[in-house]
């Protein structure tokens, strides 16, 4: 334990402005190299595109400006540039289907989604004046936060897409509630464990210098690890059950500062992992596509064909990847969506990746910082668990793509394809703008 | 455009974006650098030692006497002890560690108060770094530090009154 002391504050506003420059510019690059390579390329309307950057950028940066003046200047230009990049990415691989004669239009889709997003996170900055607010709705957000996973199960409302029934459609848009019941789930965790954390931390008995909780103490933890193993096994999916069960163990790990308890959870995670499978035959065959992928056999059977797709992909664009719009991402499956990590690692290689999984890294970061600047406790919590969230999943989905861990479905924050994802994430990046802006506020202008 | 000039721009792509890291970074930088961090143990260690040297000049006759200082005896200089100094508990007094102590109604609190205007769970006294701290948990009736209601965590020093309901709380040396 230390005391972190600060030694002045700086809004950083106007870094914030040179960072969303270069954000701009990455943004508008990636769109003209892709154009380019398409033969699309068209001055006027890149010129037109660079314009609506700029003007996005900048009501974003009055926006914080007039109501979180003192919010993180990093987060909206790192979110901003991974945004940008995944446009870029998602036309470049339209084109690419186009070529083989698949119409489709997810670029554009996804530009009105951004722009949704963006809307969505201001609203947040705008209505909640004070994150001590969504304390009050603890428990709402909890039962929030649960009809959300079990809305796809609804008959009539649920649609089954390739085998996981995570979707629920409305207006004939595809919507997946478990993105939203993500963040509810970190609300009710927050004002759950800033309430109960001293009974979970110093209660119970001592075996190897370590403190193990009360059996009594371990509902919470057993009832959530029950829900991610139903998640797991009626939605067949894999990768929010294994999401939501890491936020709930990192934020108990925050609260209670024991170790026990992370042992306790990766300990119940492993035996479901392996209790499912051995008795779920869809489990076993993505630890098989996982662990023996190269395999002919196995590769043949098509289980692990798009993961080995994407590892070539990536193989081929080396450590600097083909160039924008030069390689081919389309020979994977999914592309545009779950493998846009491969897709973006062949074609701006091992160089370009690193340098988008920094910008998580810096996301991230952010969030501990303000969990570390805050004072209250729910407040803490909730920044500290809007950071894992980030975290896990772009460790979910790049693990699984990368091989590290069998491969889930997760969607890759602000790059891949999905509209329930990119609004989703842009809340949370609303709310961390929120708590880092009354975090970092001056105690005077505070008072 | 000739080949060149299109892997100058694919280049130049990966240049920008890293540019856009550091530059990142680079802001964060008096974030990173910027803090003051102090162990805590070790903080608390190196005051004791000042403390005790002038305590040691002010009155030398008092390692003599054989009476001893507060300083050195207690573990945590800070705050020896909570005391209860009003209401039904009056008289107790709880020794301070350093884990946090909380108040309220319910039998797993450290200090349990019977009182209509308490809370199950009504506030947390912790340590943060070498202070005491006071927190509302969201209780009913409010807690009170002096004549102020406390709703964040605010410092709780030595000589302050908390009450809750008919129940006074004060930290002693």
């Amino acid at each position: 334990m230390a005391t972190v002391a600060d030694v002045k504050v700086r809004t950083g506003r106007r870094s914030e402005l040179g960072l969303l420059g270069l954000a701009v510019a990455v943004a508008v690059l990636a769109r003209g190299l892709v154009d380019y390579h398409a033969d699309f390329l068209e001055l006027d309307e890149l010129a037109l595109y660079a314009a609506a950057w700029c003007g996005v950028a900048l009501v974003i940066h009055l926006a914080i400006r007039r109501w979180a003046p003192f919010a993180d200047p990093v987060l909206v230009p790192a979110v901003l540039a991974l945004n940008g990049i995944g446009l870029a990415m998602i036309r470049r691989i339209d084109f690419a289907y186009a070529n083989r004669g698949r119409d489709t239009d997810f670029g554009q889709v996804q530009e009105v989604w951004t722009i949704l997003g963006i809307v969505l996170a201001l609203l947040v900055i705008l209505l909640l004046r004070d994150y001590r607010l969504l304390r009050r709705f603890t428990y709402t957000a909890g039962v929030l936060g649960l009809i959300g996973l079990l809305l796809p199960l609804v008959p009539g409302l649920g649609t089954e897409i390739n085998g996981a029934k995570i979707w629920i459609s409305v207006f004939g848009r595809s919507l997946q509630p478990a993105e939203f019941a993500k963040i509810a789930f970190v609300v009710f965790f927050a004002g759950f464990l800033v309430t109960n954390r001293d009974t979970l931390a110093l209660a119970g008995p001592k075996v190897l210098g370590m403190r193990f909780p009360r059996p009594r103490d371990m509902g919470p933890l057993a009832l959530v690890w029950v829900a991610a193993m139903l998640v797991q096994i009626y939605e067949r999916d894999l990768g929010t059950s294994l999401l939501l069960f890491g936020i709930f163990v990192a934020m108990l790990y925050v609260a209670t500062e024991r170790l026990s308890w992370v042992l306790v959870g990766l300990g119940m995670f492993g035996f479901g992992a392996v209790l499912a499978g051995t008795l779920f035959s869809h489990v076993q065959v993505r630890y098989t596509a996982w662990l023996h992928a190269l395999d002919r056999e196995v590769y043949s059977s098509g289980t692990s064909e798009q993961l080995v797709r994407g590892l070539f992909g990536m193989a081929n664009g080396g450590l600097f990847g083909t160039g924008l719009g030069e390689g081919r991402p389309d020979l994977v499956p999914y592309a545009e969506s779950d493998f846009i990590v491969a897709s973006l690692g062949e074609e701006l290689g091992l160089t370009g990746l690193m340098a988008i999984l920094t910008l998580y890294v810096i996301i991230v970061q952010r969030a501990m910082r303000t969990a570390i600047g805050t004072r209250h406790g729910f407040g803490k919590l909730l920044a500290a668990g809007l950071g894992f969230a980030i975290a896990l999943q772009v460790f979910i989905v790049v693990g699984g793509v990368t091989r590290v861990i069998p491969l889930t479905g997760l969607t890759t924050p602000f790059l891949a394809y999905g509209g329930s994802s990119m609004l989703a994430n842009w809340m949370i990046i609303g709310l961390l703008l929120r708590l880092s802006d009354q975090a970092r506020r001056p105690e005077e202008v505070a008072a | 455009m000739s080949q060149l000039s299109i892997t100058l721009l694919r280049m130049g792509f990966l240049v920008l974006l890293w540019a856009l890291v550091l530059s990142a970074i680079a802001v964060l930088r008096a974030d990173l650098y910027g803090t003051r961090i102090t162990a805590r143990g070790r903080g608390r260690e190196s005051r004791r030692d000042t403390e005790a040297r002038a305590e040691k000049t002010a009155s030398p006759s008092r390692a003599a006497t054989g009476i001893r200082t507060g300083s050195i005896s207690t573990r945590e200089p800070s705050a020896g002890h909570l005391a209860v100094t009003g209401g039904p508990l009056k008289g107790t007094t709880i020794p301070l560690g350093g884990a946090p102590i909380l108040v309220g109604r319910a039998s797993t609190c450290t200090l349990v108060i019977d009182d209509d205007y308490c809370s199950a769970k009504h506030c947390r006294i912790y340590l943060e770094g070498d202070r005491w701290m006071v927190e509302d948990l969201g209780s009913t009736n409010g807690t009170f530090l002096g004549n102020q209601k406390v709703t964040d965590p605010v410092p709780f020093r030595t000589g302050d009154v908390v009450r809750i309901g008919a129940t006074a709380l004060e930290l002693r040396g």
